[in-house]
């Protein structure tokens, strides 16, 4: 079934001032969209003639698990860095269906290039948690290897790893991995992206190269304080026309309809029929980061009609709706999400400093003159310390 | 030997990185059936393909952000940005991406992308045409910055850059293009100088010129310049400006106990100023004179009418060597 999408009415622009000419009425953006939808708020499975999705009782509470523990895994991270154990943390919270949804329906050999708030992809392409969290931490830039998982690293300058997936895309086409076998890739951005020139240079380069890559856009509605509005005069997937390439909404909490519409979005660019704009239509719950304050640019009669829309509570609704899981199940998923969240904790707290000569690793695939004298001026400078270290801890006792 | 000019040497150069890895690729604007809009790449398409030899979109960070891409799937991409002015549009995938995604990565990716960008004035060209940013990219921690400046090292050096594992900055001195030299297009690199380090063009005792890409031919002709006035000039190509060949440099130095440096770029904040801060700081004791600089002034590239006072020239150069006695 088609909804209309009645989140967010079109309203008229308030900020039109006499020195600044009245916008156009902004396209109807709620009204005109059609929503793609199979589970609603409420938890009643609904059915979409272009998506049909059959999905066992297994495979709805395995999503629910996913869900739940990534969320957990969110939770503990924003207490950690509350206690001072991470820098910073993007939270994911409110995004869990439409990273879980699109994350799950990916392949072994797919490719994932993630923003820097895909820790529900992350969770499905198999990444330990705790890796998200040294980059948080400080410990690392991230540091891990993209293709144990085929989840590429963390991307922090907004937009440039569009160009990434789609670079990487004309690989697979040039290695002859498209077809019905083939490989495809994710590129994940948020509706702030949408303004970048990389996104849009990325949407021209997939457009007339076919390339098998499917842009996600998790539409949050906030670039930090900005709203949409201040991004985009057109609903976001209908800019995939002007490239020439499809364009869809979907139900950015409902699981289902993100997996669904992912899949399909996935085997095209894997038969060669060339990229897709998929938008999902969502919202940031929490803050930006842990250092942002929402409450100075939103009001929290928003954040209530949103969690209304929860992505988790629907599923758990329909899995009870149509006594596909017991009240067991529940607490079983409850208990091993609170013990990812310990393990994830722990793991934090005895993470180690790196060593400070760590930081001269890597920079290139072989190390030049100058850097290996900075490196052992380096290292001999703080050798020079070593004794007052002693004196230090002696006075100490 | 075949005589080639330094466009055709980097055109049989790219040949053979075609011809010695099917993963290497050639991707810019115009690069196809055009062949470049200084022919570099010309005939390379028809003979590799459209797969091999890209004809892009015109978006310079869509080529970088697109060749990281191909290079993280195993690709080793040879980019054109079309003139030096054009390349900031990619300066943030170049910087932010291409030159730090290995150490973000710690070791598990390498970037074996080559970027080349013909640079330099003197084609009496219109803004934007004429410009030497080379320091920016040697700033940048992650990258290898090197130019070429004659036909042979334009040959063998866009071969072992498109050879490298690392991200390389490729400048090419767009004013020589046309010059011929002699080029041994059938031996293999076997012999040819190692990419990251520089070459002593013509020995001397009296004072060291440093120089790169469209400046060798300018210090060459200076050198036999001055030595019609009795001054020997050791004329050192940097070949390499990231990293910096400083043993070479240095050596020199110790020897001649003066130092100029030469380059189209802006002095100030130029690759002369970092030089000069290394040779002072290890010839210390050697040097007669300060280190002198040679560039452009503080100011944009100026209207085409004015570059042959605004580019360092022959007279400038000696103008420097001269004062370099005068202390």
């Amino acid at each position: 079934m088609a909804v209309k999408d009645a989140g967010r009415a079109a309203r008229p622009d308030k900020r039109a001032t006499a020195d600044r000419a009245p916008a156009r009425e902004p396209e109807r953006r709620a009204d005109s969209a059609e929503l793609i939808q199979l589970l609603t708020p409420e938890g009643e499975r609904v059915e979409h003639p272009d998506y049909p999705l059959e999905v066992s009782a297994a495979e709805v509470k395995a999503l629910y698990r996913d869900l739940v523990i990534v969320r957990r895994i969110d939770f503990e991270a924003i207490a950690l860095q509350r206690q001072g154990e991470l820098g910073i943390w993007a939270s994911l919270l409110g995004q869990e269906a439409a990273q879980v949804g699109s994350g799950r329906a990916l392949g072994p050999r797919d490719m994932a290039f993630p923003t820097y708030r895909e820790h529900g992809v992350a969770w499905c392409r198999g990444l330990d948690p705790v890796k998200l969290l040294e980059l948080f931490r400080g410990v690392s830039h991230g540091g891990w290897d993209p293709t144990e998982h085929n989840f590429h690293l963390y991307t922090i300058v907004i937009g440039s790893q569009t160009l990434h997936a789609t670079g990487y895309a004309m690989g697979v086409q040039r290695d002859g991995a498209v077809g019905e076998d083939g490989e495809a890739v994710i590129a994940y951005f948020g509706d702030g992206a949408t303004s970048q020139g990389d996104v849009n240079e990325a949407f021209i380069w997939a457009s007339v190269n076919n390339a098998p890559v499917v842009f996600f856009c998790q539409n949050n509605q906030w670039a930090i304080s900005e709203p949409l509005e201040r991004q985009s005069r057109t609903p976001l997937f209908l800019r995939a026309k002007g490239f020439g390439f499809p364009g869809v909404r979907v139900d950015g909490n409902d699981v289902l309809a993100c997996l669904a519409v992912t899949r399909k979005a996935m085997q095209a660019a894997r038969e060669g029929q060339g990229p897709t704009l998929i938008e999902a239509f969502t919202y940031r719950m929490g803050a930006h980061t842990t250092t942002d304050d929402p409450t100075r640019y939103r009001l929290s009669a928003e954040l209530e009609s949103w969690k209304l829309k929860d992505p988790i509570e629907r599923v758990k609704q329909y899995l009870i709706r149509t006594q596909q899981a017991e009240m067991s199940f529940f607490d079983e998923v409850e208990a091993e999400a609170a013990a990812v969240g310990s393990r994830v904790r722990a793991a934090c707290q005895q993470m180690p400093d790196p060593e400070p000569l760590t930081m001269f690793d890597y920079v290139m695939t072989s190390e030049t003159a100058q850097l290996a004298a900075e490196r052992d001026g380096f290292a001999a400078y703080l050798d020079s310390f070593a004794g007052e270290d002693a004196v230090t801890a002696q006075e100490a006792r | 030997m075949t005589t080639l000019t330094l466009s055709r040497a980097l055109n049989e150069g790219l040949r053979k990185a075609l011809e010695a890895n099917p993963k290497a690729l050639i991707m810019g604007e115009d690069v196809g059936k055009l062949g470049g809009v200084f022919r570099v790449t010309d005939g390379l398409q028809k003979d590799f393909g459209e797969a091999r030899v890209i004809d892009t979109p015109l978006a310079e960070s869509g080529i970088i952000g697109t060749a990281i891409g191909l290079a993280l799937r195993g690709y080793r991409p040879i980019c054109e940005i079309q003139f030096d002015g054009f390349i900031f549009p990619a300066f943030d995938q170049i910087v932010s991406q291409l030159a730090k995604m290995r150490y973000r990565s710690r070791g598990s990716v390498k970037l074996p992308v080559t970027i080349r960008v013909p640079f330099g004035g003197g084609i009496g060209a219109v803004e934007h045409h004429s410009e030497s940013p080379e320091a920016l990219f040697a700033h940048t921690p992650g990258l290898r910055v090197v130019a070429c400046g004659d036909p042979a090292d334009a040959y063998a050096m866009i071969q072992q850059a498109a050879r490298s594992d690392d991200p390389v900055l490729f400048f090419e001195p767009k004013r020589r293009y046309w010059d011929k030299a002699e080029v041994d297009i059938d031996g293999g690199l076997a012999a040819a100088l190692p990419m990251d380090t520089a070459r002593v063009l013509a020995d001397g005792t009296d004072v060291t010129l440093l120089c790169y890409g469209p400046m060798v031919r300018t210090c060459a002709e200076a050198a036999v310049a001055a030595a019609s006035d009795g001054r020997s000039i050791e004329v050192i190509d940097l070949r390499s400006l990231a990293p910096l060949d400083t043993e070479t440099i240095f050596a020199s130095v110790r020897k001649t106990g003066r130092c100029v440096v030469v380059h189209e770029a802006v002095v100030a904040g130029g690759l002369g100023s970092e030089i000069a801060a290394q040779v002072t700081q290890e010839c210390f004791y050697n040097l007669e004179a300060p280190v002198l600089r040679v560039g452009a002034y503080t100011t944009p590239y100026p209207p085409s009418r004015l570059e042959e006072y605004y580019l360092p020239d022959l007279d400038r150069v000696l103008d420097a060597v001269d004062r370099s006695f005068s202390y």
